[in-house]
Protein backbone atom coordinates (compact mmCIF):
# COMPACT_ATOMS: atom_id res chain seq x y z
CA UNK A 1 0.00 0.00 0.00
CA UNK A 2 3.00 2.26 0.29
CA UNK A 3 3.67 3.19 -3.31
CA UNK A 4 0.17 4.22 -4.29
CA UNK A 5 -0.49 5.78 -0.92
CA UNK A 6 2.56 7.98 -0.60
CA UNK A 7 2.89 9.41 -4.06
CA UNK A 8 -0.04 11.83 -3.84
CA UNK A 9 1.16 13.23 -0.52
CA UNK A 10 3.84 15.11 -2.39
CA UNK A 11 1.19 17.30 -3.91
CA UNK A 12 -1.25 17.35 -1.08
CA UNK A 13 -2.20 21.00 -1.57
CA UNK A 14 -5.90 21.09 -2.34
CA UNK A 15 -5.78 24.12 -4.63
CA UNK A 16 -3.21 22.34 -6.82
CA UNK A 17 -5.64 19.62 -7.81
CA UNK A 18 -8.94 21.20 -8.62
CA UNK A 19 -9.38 18.44 -11.21
CA UNK A 20 -11.00 16.09 -8.72
CA UNK A 21 -13.65 18.54 -7.80
CA UNK A 22 -14.14 19.92 -11.27
CA UNK A 23 -16.94 17.68 -12.51
CA UNK A 24 -18.82 18.15 -9.31
CA UNK A 25 -18.18 21.87 -9.45
CA UNK A 26 -19.47 22.00 -12.99
CA UNK A 27 -22.81 21.06 -11.61
CA UNK A 28 -22.29 23.80 -9.15
CA UNK A 29 -21.04 23.66 -5.65
CA UNK A 30 -23.65 26.14 -4.53
CA UNK A 31 -22.81 29.26 -2.60
CA UNK A 32 -24.82 27.94 0.26
CA UNK A 33 -22.87 24.69 0.31
CA UNK A 34 -19.58 26.60 0.32
CA UNK A 35 -20.70 28.75 3.22
CA UNK A 36 -21.85 25.67 5.11
CA UNK A 37 -18.53 23.94 4.46
CA UNK A 38 -16.64 26.94 5.79
CA UNK A 39 -18.87 27.15 8.80
CA UNK A 40 -18.31 23.51 9.73
CA UNK A 41 -14.55 23.67 9.20
CA UNK A 42 -14.23 26.98 11.00
CA UNK A 43 -16.11 25.68 14.02
CA UNK A 44 -13.73 22.75 14.31
CA UNK A 45 -10.68 24.95 13.81
CA UNK A 46 -11.79 27.32 16.57
CA UNK A 47 -12.50 24.32 18.80
CA UNK A 48 -8.95 23.05 18.23
CA UNK A 49 -7.22 26.40 18.58
CA UNK A 50 -9.17 27.79 21.52
CA UNK A 51 -7.57 25.76 24.37
CA UNK A 52 -4.10 26.78 23.16
CA UNK A 53 -5.01 30.47 22.92
CA UNK A 54 -6.69 30.37 26.32
CA UNK A 55 -3.55 28.79 27.77
CA UNK A 56 -1.22 31.45 26.34
CA UNK A 57 -3.46 34.31 27.51
CA UNK A 58 -3.88 32.76 30.95
CA UNK A 59 -0.15 32.32 31.39
CA UNK A 60 0.15 36.13 31.56
CA UNK A 61 -2.43 36.52 34.34
CA UNK A 62 -2.18 36.69 38.11
CA UNK A 63 -3.70 33.90 40.17
CA UNK A 64 -6.52 36.26 41.20
CA UNK A 65 -7.37 36.96 37.58
CA UNK A 66 -7.27 33.26 36.76
CA UNK A 67 -9.83 32.54 39.45
CA UNK A 68 -12.13 35.54 39.28
CA UNK A 69 -12.08 36.82 35.70
CA UNK A 70 -11.50 33.81 33.48
CA UNK A 71 -12.95 35.54 30.41
CA UNK A 72 -11.05 38.81 30.63
CA UNK A 73 -7.67 39.60 29.16
CA UNK A 74 -4.86 40.04 31.71
CA UNK A 75 -4.61 43.54 33.17
CA UNK A 76 -0.85 43.46 32.61
CA UNK A 77 1.54 40.97 30.99
CA UNK A 78 3.01 39.09 33.92
CA UNK A 79 6.30 37.90 32.44
CA UNK A 80 7.37 36.96 35.94
CA UNK A 81 5.11 33.90 35.65
CA UNK A 82 7.51 32.58 33.03
CA UNK A 83 10.54 33.34 35.17
CA UNK A 84 8.92 31.53 38.09
CA UNK A 85 8.04 28.55 35.92
CA UNK A 86 11.56 28.43 34.48
CA UNK A 87 13.40 28.54 37.81
CA UNK A 88 11.13 27.77 40.80
CA UNK A 89 9.08 25.15 39.01
CA UNK A 90 12.23 23.67 37.39
CA UNK A 91 10.85 23.87 33.85
CA UNK A 92 14.25 25.24 32.84
CA UNK A 93 16.04 22.21 34.22
CA UNK A 94 13.57 19.77 32.64
CA UNK A 95 13.96 21.61 29.36
CA UNK A 96 17.72 21.24 29.46
CA UNK A 97 17.44 17.54 30.39
CA UNK A 98 15.14 16.92 27.44
CA UNK A 99 17.53 18.78 25.18
CA UNK A 100 20.48 16.63 26.31
CA UNK A 101 18.62 13.35 25.94
CA UNK A 102 16.93 14.12 22.63
CA UNK A 103 20.06 15.57 21.03
CA UNK A 104 22.07 12.53 22.03
CA UNK A 105 19.39 10.09 20.95
CA UNK A 106 18.79 11.86 17.62
CA UNK A 107 22.49 11.79 16.68
CA UNK A 108 22.85 8.16 17.70
CA UNK A 109 19.61 7.14 15.97
CA UNK A 110 20.43 8.85 12.69
CA UNK A 111 23.99 7.52 12.66
CA UNK A 112 23.12 3.92 13.52
CA UNK A 113 19.99 3.78 11.40
CA UNK A 114 21.57 5.27 8.28
CA UNK A 115 24.62 3.00 8.45
CA UNK A 116 22.56 -0.12 9.04
CA UNK A 117 19.91 0.78 6.47
CA UNK A 118 22.67 1.45 3.95
CA UNK A 119 24.43 -1.85 4.59
CA UNK A 120 21.15 -3.78 4.41
CA UNK A 121 19.89 -1.95 1.33
CA UNK A 122 23.01 -1.95 -0.85
CA UNK A 123 24.93 -5.10 0.09
CA UNK A 124 24.03 -8.69 -0.34
CA UNK A 125 25.13 -11.03 2.42
CA UNK A 126 23.73 -14.11 4.12
CA UNK A 127 21.24 -13.17 6.83
CA UNK A 128 20.47 -9.80 5.27
CA UNK A 129 16.72 -10.43 4.95
CA UNK A 130 16.44 -12.02 8.39
CA UNK A 131 18.14 -9.04 10.01
CA UNK A 132 15.88 -6.64 8.15
CA UNK A 133 12.73 -8.42 9.25
CA UNK A 134 14.01 -8.64 12.82
CA UNK A 135 14.30 -4.86 12.86
CA UNK A 136 10.83 -4.51 11.34
CA UNK A 137 9.31 -6.78 13.99
CA UNK A 138 9.88 -4.00 16.52
CA UNK A 139 7.16 -1.96 14.81
CA UNK A 140 4.52 -4.53 15.69
CA UNK A 141 4.76 -4.93 19.46
CA UNK A 142 3.23 -2.61 22.06
CA UNK A 143 5.98 -1.09 24.19
CA UNK A 144 4.02 -2.01 27.32
CA UNK A 145 4.87 -5.66 26.81
CA UNK A 146 8.58 -4.86 27.12
CA UNK A 147 8.39 -2.47 30.09
CA UNK A 148 9.15 -4.81 32.98
CA UNK A 149 12.01 -6.75 31.37
CA UNK A 150 13.39 -3.51 29.89
CA UNK A 151 13.52 -1.93 33.32
CA UNK A 152 15.56 -4.83 34.66
CA UNK A 153 17.91 -4.92 31.67
CA UNK A 154 18.63 -1.21 32.14
CA UNK A 155 18.99 -1.68 35.89
CA UNK A 156 21.44 -4.57 35.49
CA UNK A 157 23.56 -2.35 33.25
CA UNK A 158 23.47 0.35 35.98
CA UNK A 159 21.87 2.80 33.55
CA UNK A 160 18.66 3.59 35.46
CA UNK A 161 18.49 7.31 36.23
CA UNK A 162 21.22 8.24 33.75
CA UNK A 163 21.06 10.28 30.57
CA UNK A 164 23.13 7.64 28.73
CA UNK A 165 20.52 5.02 29.63
CA UNK A 166 17.64 7.09 28.22
CA UNK A 167 19.62 8.01 25.10
CA UNK A 168 20.43 4.41 24.25
CA UNK A 169 16.89 3.18 24.99
CA UNK A 170 15.29 5.97 22.93
CA UNK A 171 17.64 5.02 20.11
CA UNK A 172 16.81 1.33 20.38
CA UNK A 173 13.07 2.01 20.06
CA UNK A 174 13.56 4.51 17.21
CA UNK A 175 15.64 2.12 15.12
CA UNK A 176 12.87 -0.05 13.58
CA UNK A 177 11.01 2.78 11.89
CA UNK A 178 14.18 4.71 11.00
CA UNK A 179 15.89 1.71 9.42
CA UNK A 180 12.71 0.76 7.61
CA UNK A 181 12.28 4.26 6.18
CA UNK A 182 15.94 4.82 5.24
CA UNK A 183 16.22 1.30 3.77
CA UNK A 184 13.59 2.23 1.22
CA UNK A 185 15.35 5.52 0.64
CA UNK A 186 18.80 4.03 0.00
CA UNK A 187 17.26 1.47 -2.35
CA UNK A 188 15.76 4.22 -4.44
CA UNK A 189 19.04 6.15 -4.84
CA UNK A 190 20.86 5.66 -8.18
CA UNK A 191 24.05 3.61 -7.91
CA UNK A 192 26.10 5.34 -10.62
CA UNK A 193 27.60 8.07 -8.48
CA UNK A 194 28.76 5.59 -5.87
CA UNK A 195 30.21 3.30 -8.56
CA UNK A 196 32.09 6.21 -10.09
CA UNK A 197 33.53 7.04 -6.69
CA UNK A 198 34.63 3.43 -6.21
CA UNK A 199 36.33 3.44 -9.62
CA UNK A 200 38.11 6.59 -8.51
CA UNK A 201 39.47 4.57 -5.62
CA UNK A 202 37.36 5.91 -2.76
CA UNK A 203 37.10 3.62 0.26
CA UNK A 204 33.66 2.14 1.06
CA UNK A 205 33.45 4.42 4.10
CA UNK A 206 34.11 7.53 2.04
CA UNK A 207 31.53 6.43 -0.49
CA UNK A 208 29.00 6.25 2.32
CA UNK A 209 29.84 9.44 4.20
CA UNK A 210 30.80 11.66 1.25
CA UNK A 211 28.51 10.39 -1.51
CA UNK A 212 25.53 8.42 -0.26
CA UNK A 213 24.74 10.28 2.96
CA UNK A 214 24.50 13.72 1.28
CA UNK A 215 22.26 12.19 -1.38
CA UNK A 216 20.04 10.75 1.35
CA UNK A 217 19.60 14.11 3.03
CA UNK A 218 15.82 14.47 2.36
CA UNK A 219 15.26 11.05 3.90
CA UNK A 220 17.40 11.93 6.90
CA UNK A 221 15.47 15.15 7.43
CA UNK A 222 12.14 13.29 7.32
CA UNK A 223 13.35 10.64 9.76
CA UNK A 224 14.90 13.36 11.91
CA UNK A 225 11.64 15.29 12.25
CA UNK A 226 9.73 12.11 12.93
CA UNK A 227 12.15 11.05 15.66
CA UNK A 228 12.43 14.52 17.18
CA UNK A 229 8.68 14.61 17.79
CA UNK A 230 8.57 11.04 19.04
CA UNK A 231 11.54 11.43 21.38
CA UNK A 232 10.73 14.93 22.64
CA UNK A 233 7.21 13.76 23.51
CA UNK A 234 8.27 10.41 25.00
CA UNK A 235 6.62 9.77 28.37
CA UNK A 236 6.44 6.12 29.40
CA UNK A 237 10.15 5.34 28.93
CA UNK A 238 11.48 8.18 31.14
CA UNK A 239 8.69 7.45 33.62
CA UNK A 240 10.14 4.01 34.36
CA UNK A 241 13.83 4.66 33.62
CA UNK A 242 14.43 8.12 35.13
CA UNK A 243 13.42 8.11 38.81
CA UNK A 244 15.76 10.98 39.70
CA UNK A 245 13.70 14.25 39.85
CA UNK A 246 16.75 16.36 38.99
CA UNK A 247 16.98 14.61 35.65
CA UNK A 248 13.30 14.46 34.72
CA UNK A 249 12.67 15.19 31.07
CA UNK A 250 10.11 17.81 30.10
CA UNK A 251 6.96 15.72 29.66
CA UNK A 252 7.69 13.79 32.83
CA UNK A 253 8.44 16.95 34.80
CA UNK A 254 5.30 18.63 33.53
CA UNK A 255 3.11 15.70 34.59
CA UNK A 256 4.81 15.80 38.00
CA UNK A 257 4.26 19.56 38.32
CA UNK A 258 0.64 19.39 37.26
CA UNK A 259 -0.05 17.16 40.25
CA UNK A 260 2.23 18.89 42.75
CA UNK A 261 1.56 22.51 41.76
CA UNK A 262 -2.14 21.85 41.76
CA UNK A 263 -1.90 21.45 45.51
CA UNK A 264 0.35 24.44 45.90
CA UNK A 265 -1.96 26.46 43.65
CA UNK A 266 0.62 28.42 41.71
CA UNK A 267 -1.61 28.30 38.68
CA UNK A 268 -0.05 31.14 36.76
CA UNK A 269 3.38 29.49 36.83
CA UNK A 270 1.83 26.22 35.69
CA UNK A 271 0.18 27.86 32.71
CA UNK A 272 3.44 29.63 31.87
CA UNK A 273 5.31 26.32 32.19
CA UNK A 274 2.87 24.63 29.85
CA UNK A 275 3.34 27.43 27.32
CA UNK A 276 7.13 27.12 27.50
CA UNK A 277 6.86 23.36 27.04
CA UNK A 278 4.89 23.80 23.84
CA UNK A 279 7.23 26.32 22.25
CA UNK A 280 9.90 24.03 20.70
CA UNK A 281 7.31 21.76 19.11
CA UNK A 282 5.33 24.78 17.92
CA UNK A 283 8.45 26.25 16.31
CA UNK A 284 9.38 22.98 14.60
CA UNK A 285 5.80 22.68 13.39
CA UNK A 286 5.52 26.22 12.06
CA UNK A 287 8.80 25.99 10.13
CA UNK A 288 8.44 22.45 8.83
CA UNK A 289 4.66 22.36 8.76
CA UNK A 290 4.23 20.67 5.39
CA UNK A 291 7.19 18.36 5.94
CA UNK A 292 5.88 17.34 9.36
CA UNK A 293 2.45 16.60 7.95
CA UNK A 294 3.93 14.63 5.07
CA UNK A 295 6.45 12.84 7.24
CA UNK A 296 3.89 11.69 9.78
CA UNK A 297 1.26 10.66 7.25
CA UNK A 298 3.76 8.87 4.99
CA UNK A 299 5.00 7.12 8.10
CA UNK A 300 1.46 5.99 8.85
CA UNK A 301 0.85 4.58 5.38
CA UNK A 302 4.15 2.77 5.30
CA UNK A 303 4.06 1.43 8.83
CA UNK B 1 36.56 -8.12 -2.68
CA UNK B 2 34.51 -10.11 -0.17
CA UNK B 3 36.87 -9.18 2.57
CA UNK B 4 36.32 -5.52 1.64
CA UNK B 5 32.55 -5.87 1.73
CA UNK B 6 32.45 -7.25 5.26
CA UNK B 7 34.81 -4.58 6.54
CA UNK B 8 31.95 -2.19 5.90
CA UNK B 9 28.98 -4.39 6.71
CA UNK B 10 30.09 -5.54 10.14
CA UNK B 11 30.81 -2.13 11.70
CA UNK B 12 27.72 -0.67 10.01
CA UNK B 13 25.29 -3.31 11.23
CA UNK B 14 26.74 -4.48 14.52
CA UNK B 15 26.10 -1.40 16.73
CA UNK B 16 22.43 -1.18 15.72
CA UNK B 17 21.93 -4.92 16.05
CA UNK B 18 23.51 -4.87 19.50
CA UNK B 19 21.47 -1.92 20.82
CA UNK B 20 18.28 -3.26 19.29
CA UNK B 21 18.89 -6.80 20.47
CA UNK B 22 19.68 -5.87 24.06
CA UNK B 23 17.01 -3.20 24.63
CA UNK B 24 14.15 -4.31 22.35
CA UNK B 25 14.29 -7.97 21.29
CA UNK B 26 15.65 -9.37 24.55
CA UNK B 27 13.01 -7.64 26.73
CA UNK B 28 10.20 -8.79 24.42
CA UNK B 29 11.50 -12.35 24.50
CA UNK B 30 11.84 -12.28 28.29
CA UNK B 31 8.34 -10.87 28.68
CA UNK B 32 6.78 -14.08 27.39
CA UNK B 33 8.61 -16.04 30.07
CA UNK B 34 8.01 -13.54 32.89
CA UNK B 35 4.28 -13.76 32.26
CA UNK B 36 4.41 -17.40 33.32
CA UNK B 37 6.09 -16.72 36.67
CA UNK B 38 4.94 -15.51 40.05
CA UNK B 39 7.32 -12.66 40.64
CA UNK B 40 6.72 -10.07 43.31
CA UNK B 41 9.10 -7.54 44.70
CA UNK B 42 12.70 -7.20 43.66
CA UNK B 43 13.85 -10.70 44.59
CA UNK B 44 15.36 -12.71 41.80
CA UNK B 45 13.21 -15.63 42.82
CA UNK B 46 10.67 -16.20 40.05
CA UNK B 47 8.89 -19.54 40.44
CA UNK B 48 7.34 -20.85 37.23
CA UNK B 49 3.54 -21.02 37.66
CA UNK B 50 2.29 -21.80 34.18
CA UNK B 51 -0.88 -19.98 33.28
CA UNK B 52 -1.75 -18.94 36.86
CA UNK B 53 -1.41 -15.24 36.07
CA UNK B 54 -3.91 -15.53 33.24
CA UNK B 55 -6.31 -17.43 35.47
CA UNK B 56 -6.00 -14.72 38.08
CA UNK B 57 -7.05 -12.15 35.48
CA UNK B 58 -10.39 -13.93 35.03
CA UNK B 59 -11.36 -13.08 38.62
CA UNK B 60 -9.66 -9.68 38.77
CA UNK B 61 -12.45 -7.12 39.00
CA UNK B 62 -10.04 -4.22 38.46
CA UNK B 63 -8.66 -5.83 35.31
CA UNK B 64 -12.13 -6.24 33.83
CA UNK B 65 -13.05 -2.73 34.85
CA UNK B 66 -10.05 -1.41 32.88
CA UNK B 67 -10.68 -3.73 29.94
CA UNK B 68 -14.30 -2.56 29.69
CA UNK B 69 -13.13 1.02 29.34
CA UNK B 70 -10.70 0.03 26.60
CA UNK B 71 -13.47 -1.87 24.82
CA UNK B 72 -15.78 1.14 24.98
CA UNK B 73 -13.01 3.39 23.65
CA UNK B 74 -12.29 0.83 20.93
CA UNK B 75 -15.79 1.45 19.62
CA UNK B 76 -16.03 5.18 20.24
CA UNK B 77 -12.61 6.56 19.27
CA UNK B 78 -12.16 5.07 15.77
CA UNK B 79 -15.75 5.70 14.69
CA UNK B 80 -15.92 9.28 15.96
CA UNK B 81 -12.48 10.20 14.65
CA UNK B 82 -12.93 8.62 11.24
CA UNK B 83 -16.43 10.10 10.79
CA UNK B 84 -15.29 13.63 11.66
CA UNK B 85 -12.09 13.52 9.63
CA UNK B 86 -13.91 12.05 6.62
CA UNK B 87 -16.47 14.84 6.80
CA UNK B 88 -13.84 17.57 7.05
CA UNK B 89 -11.57 16.14 4.36
CA UNK B 90 -14.52 15.71 2.00
CA UNK B 91 -15.49 19.33 2.57
CA UNK B 92 -11.96 20.48 1.77
CA UNK B 93 -11.03 18.12 -1.08
CA UNK B 94 -14.34 18.12 -2.88
CA UNK B 95 -15.39 21.65 -2.12
CA UNK B 96 -13.13 22.51 -5.04
CA UNK B 97 -10.88 25.46 -5.51
CA UNK B 98 -13.66 27.65 -4.22
CA UNK B 99 -12.85 26.67 -0.65
CA UNK B 100 -10.42 29.46 0.10
CA UNK B 101 -8.66 29.38 3.43
CA UNK B 102 -8.64 25.58 3.56
CA UNK B 103 -4.92 25.78 4.31
CA UNK B 104 -5.49 27.34 7.74
CA UNK B 105 -8.01 24.64 8.67
CA UNK B 106 -5.45 21.97 7.86
CA UNK B 107 -2.58 23.63 9.67
CA UNK B 108 -4.52 24.31 12.87
CA UNK B 109 -6.37 21.01 13.14
CA UNK B 110 -3.17 19.03 12.64
CA UNK B 111 -1.32 20.87 15.39
CA UNK B 112 -2.39 18.77 18.43
CA UNK B 113 -0.93 15.76 16.67
CA UNK B 114 2.61 17.04 17.16
CA UNK B 115 2.16 17.80 20.86
CA UNK B 116 2.85 15.17 23.48
CA UNK B 117 -0.12 13.48 25.11
CA UNK B 118 1.15 14.83 28.43
CA UNK B 119 0.96 18.44 27.30
CA UNK B 120 -2.48 17.82 25.79
CA UNK B 121 -3.64 16.10 28.96
CA UNK B 122 -2.42 18.86 31.27
CA UNK B 123 -3.93 21.53 29.02
CA UNK B 124 -7.33 19.84 29.00
CA UNK B 125 -7.28 19.12 32.71
CA UNK B 126 -7.09 22.91 33.07
CA UNK B 127 -9.98 23.32 30.63
CA UNK B 128 -12.07 20.86 32.65
CA UNK B 129 -10.97 22.21 36.04
CA UNK B 130 -14.04 22.93 38.22
CA UNK B 131 -12.85 26.36 39.46
CA UNK B 132 -10.41 27.84 36.97
CA UNK B 133 -11.54 25.78 33.97
CA UNK B 134 -12.73 27.55 30.88
CA UNK B 135 -15.53 25.04 30.28
CA UNK B 136 -17.40 25.77 33.51
CA UNK B 137 -16.62 29.45 33.01
CA UNK B 138 -18.24 29.28 29.60
CA UNK B 139 -21.34 27.54 30.97
CA UNK B 140 -21.69 30.25 33.64
CA UNK B 141 -21.34 33.04 31.08
CA UNK B 142 -24.05 31.67 28.78
CA UNK B 143 -26.39 31.15 31.72
CA UNK B 144 -26.14 27.37 31.87
CA UNK B 145 -24.39 27.38 35.23
CA UNK B 146 -26.52 24.44 36.35
CA UNK B 147 -24.65 22.23 33.86
CA UNK B 148 -21.33 22.85 35.58
CA UNK B 149 -19.56 19.68 36.67
CA UNK B 150 -16.30 18.67 38.24
CA UNK B 151 -15.83 16.74 34.94
CA UNK B 152 -12.60 14.86 35.72
CA UNK B 153 -13.73 14.33 39.31
CA UNK B 154 -17.05 12.88 38.24
CA UNK B 155 -17.11 9.10 37.55
CA UNK B 156 -19.88 9.62 35.01
CA UNK B 157 -17.92 12.11 32.93
CA UNK B 158 -14.23 11.44 33.31
CA UNK B 159 -13.89 8.74 30.63
CA UNK B 160 -15.94 10.76 28.15
CA UNK B 161 -13.81 13.82 28.82
CA UNK B 162 -10.72 11.77 27.97
CA UNK B 163 -12.41 10.36 24.85
CA UNK B 164 -13.22 13.88 23.72
CA UNK B 165 -9.57 14.89 24.09
CA UNK B 166 -8.36 11.80 22.21
CA UNK B 167 -10.68 12.55 19.29
CA UNK B 168 -9.91 16.27 19.41
CA UNK B 169 -6.19 15.62 19.03
CA UNK B 170 -6.38 12.98 16.26
CA UNK B 171 -8.94 14.32 13.79
CA UNK B 172 -6.48 16.69 12.08
CA UNK B 173 -4.05 13.89 11.35
CA UNK B 174 -6.57 11.68 9.59
CA UNK B 175 -8.02 14.67 7.82
CA UNK B 176 -4.63 15.23 6.12
CA UNK B 177 -4.34 11.51 5.38
CA UNK B 178 -7.79 11.36 3.77
CA UNK B 179 -7.35 14.55 1.76
CA UNK B 180 -4.20 13.05 0.23
CA UNK B 181 -6.11 9.86 -0.53
CA UNK B 182 -9.03 11.67 -2.10
CA UNK B 183 -6.74 13.67 -4.33
CA UNK B 184 -5.17 10.52 -5.71
CA UNK B 185 -8.49 9.29 -7.06
CA UNK B 186 -8.56 9.70 -10.87
CA UNK B 187 -10.92 12.39 -12.10
CA UNK B 188 -12.50 10.32 -14.88
CA UNK B 189 -14.18 8.13 -12.29
CA UNK B 190 -16.16 11.14 -11.13
CA UNK B 191 -16.79 12.18 -14.74
CA UNK B 192 -18.33 8.80 -15.43
CA UNK B 193 -20.46 9.07 -12.33
CA UNK B 194 -21.64 12.54 -13.34
CA UNK B 195 -22.60 11.25 -16.75
CA UNK B 196 -24.56 8.50 -15.07
CA UNK B 197 -26.33 11.19 -13.10
CA UNK B 198 -25.08 10.09 -9.72
CA UNK B 199 -25.52 12.59 -6.92
CA UNK B 200 -22.54 13.96 -5.04
CA UNK B 201 -23.68 11.87 -2.10
CA UNK B 202 -23.64 8.67 -4.13
CA UNK B 203 -20.31 9.57 -5.71
CA UNK B 204 -18.88 9.83 -2.20
CA UNK B 205 -20.18 6.47 -1.02
CA UNK B 206 -19.79 4.69 -4.35
CA UNK B 207 -16.39 6.00 -5.47
CA UNK B 208 -14.54 7.90 -2.77
CA UNK B 209 -15.04 5.58 0.18
CA UNK B 210 -14.19 2.29 -1.56
CA UNK B 211 -11.07 3.82 -3.08
CA UNK B 212 -9.94 5.11 0.30
CA UNK B 213 -9.80 1.54 1.58
CA UNK B 214 -6.08 1.58 2.40
CA UNK B 215 -6.36 4.91 4.18
CA UNK B 216 -9.39 3.80 6.18
CA UNK B 217 -7.57 0.62 7.11
CA UNK B 218 -4.65 2.64 8.48
CA UNK B 219 -7.02 4.95 10.34
CA UNK B 220 -8.94 2.14 12.04
CA UNK B 221 -5.79 0.27 13.03
CA UNK B 222 -4.12 3.41 14.38
CA UNK B 223 -7.12 4.66 16.32
CA UNK B 224 -7.80 1.14 17.58
CA UNK B 225 -4.24 0.82 18.85
CA UNK B 226 -4.44 4.20 20.57
CA UNK B 227 -7.74 3.16 22.19
CA UNK B 228 -5.85 0.16 23.59
CA UNK B 229 -3.17 2.49 24.97
CA UNK B 230 -4.43 5.89 26.26
CA UNK B 231 -1.80 5.62 29.00
CA UNK B 232 -0.49 9.19 28.99
CA UNK B 233 -3.89 10.89 28.84
CA UNK B 234 -5.32 8.76 31.64
CA UNK B 235 -2.19 9.08 33.76
CA UNK B 236 -2.33 12.87 33.53
CA UNK B 237 -6.08 13.55 33.50
CA UNK B 238 -7.25 10.79 35.84
CA UNK B 239 -4.75 10.06 38.58
CA UNK B 240 -4.93 6.39 39.68
CA UNK B 241 -7.52 5.71 37.00
CA UNK B 242 -9.86 8.51 38.08
CA UNK B 243 -12.59 8.63 40.72
CA UNK B 244 -13.74 5.04 41.49
CA UNK B 245 -11.33 4.02 38.71
CA UNK B 246 -13.96 5.21 36.25
CA UNK B 247 -11.33 5.94 33.60
CA UNK B 248 -8.84 3.17 34.28
CA UNK B 249 -7.37 1.42 31.22
CA UNK B 250 -5.26 -1.73 30.91
CA UNK B 251 -2.02 0.07 30.12
CA UNK B 252 -2.28 2.21 33.27
CA UNK B 253 -3.40 -0.72 35.43
CA UNK B 254 -0.45 -2.72 34.18
CA UNK B 255 2.00 0.13 34.88
CA UNK B 256 0.54 0.52 38.36
CA UNK B 257 0.85 -3.19 39.15
CA UNK B 258 4.45 -3.33 37.96
CA UNK B 259 6.00 -0.08 39.12
CA UNK B 260 3.93 0.81 42.18
CA UNK B 261 2.99 -2.63 43.48
CA UNK B 262 6.01 -4.63 42.18
CA UNK B 263 3.81 -7.45 40.86
CA UNK B 264 6.08 -7.98 37.87
CA UNK B 265 4.89 -11.41 36.77
CA UNK B 266 1.21 -10.56 36.77
CA UNK B 267 1.79 -7.16 35.15
CA UNK B 268 3.76 -8.75 32.33
CA UNK B 269 0.96 -11.26 31.78
CA UNK B 270 -1.37 -8.31 31.29
CA UNK B 271 1.16 -6.94 28.80
CA UNK B 272 0.87 -10.20 26.88
CA UNK B 273 -2.91 -9.79 26.78
CA UNK B 274 -2.36 -6.28 25.42
CA UNK B 275 -0.14 -7.72 22.68
CA UNK B 276 -2.76 -10.34 21.75
CA UNK B 277 -5.49 -7.70 21.63
CA UNK B 278 -3.46 -5.45 19.33
CA UNK B 279 -2.63 -8.31 16.98
CA UNK B 280 -6.26 -9.44 16.86
CA UNK B 281 -7.36 -5.88 16.21
CA UNK B 282 -4.97 -5.42 13.28
CA UNK B 283 -5.88 -8.74 11.68
CA UNK B 284 -9.59 -8.05 12.16
CA UNK B 285 -9.46 -4.61 10.56
CA UNK B 286 -7.50 -5.91 7.58
CA UNK B 287 -9.94 -8.81 7.16
CA UNK B 288 -13.01 -6.59 7.34
CA UNK B 289 -11.72 -4.00 4.88
CA UNK B 290 -10.64 -6.76 2.51
CA UNK B 291 -14.20 -8.04 2.37
CA UNK B 292 -15.44 -4.59 1.49
CA UNK B 293 -13.18 -4.59 -1.52
CA UNK B 294 -14.75 -7.78 -2.92
CA UNK B 295 -18.24 -6.36 -2.53
CA UNK B 296 -17.17 -3.32 -4.48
Amino acid sequence: MSSEGTQPLGRARPQETPAVAAPLLRRGMGNLATVAAHLVLMTWTVFVAFPFLWMVVTSFKTDQEIFFSPWRLPSALRWENFARAWTDASIGRYFLNSLIVVTGAMVLTLLCASMTAYALARFDFPGNRILYYCFLAGLMFPVFLALVPLFFVVRDLHLVGTFQGLIIVYTAYSLPFSIFFLHGFFRSLPGEVAEAAIVDGASPYRVFFDVMLPMAQPGLVAVGIFNFLGQWNQFILPLILMPNPDRYVLSQGLAFLAIQRGYESDWSALFAGLTITMLPTLIVYVFFQRRVQQGLTVGALKG
Amino acid sequence: MHHHKYRLIIPFVLPSALIYGVFVLWPYAQALYFSLTRWRGFSRNRPFVGLDNFERMLDDRLFWNALEHNALMLVVLPSATVALSLLFSALIAQGGRGLRGAEIYRIVSFFPQVMSAVVIGVLWSFVFHPNIGVLNGFLRVIGLGSLQRTWLGDPQWVLWAIALVAVWSSVGFFMILFIAGMQSIPTDLYDAATVDGASRWRAFFGITLPLLRDHLQVAFVFMGLSALDLFALVQVMAENGGPSRAADVIARYMYDLAFNKSQFGYATAIGVVLLILSLVLSVLVVQLTQRERIEF
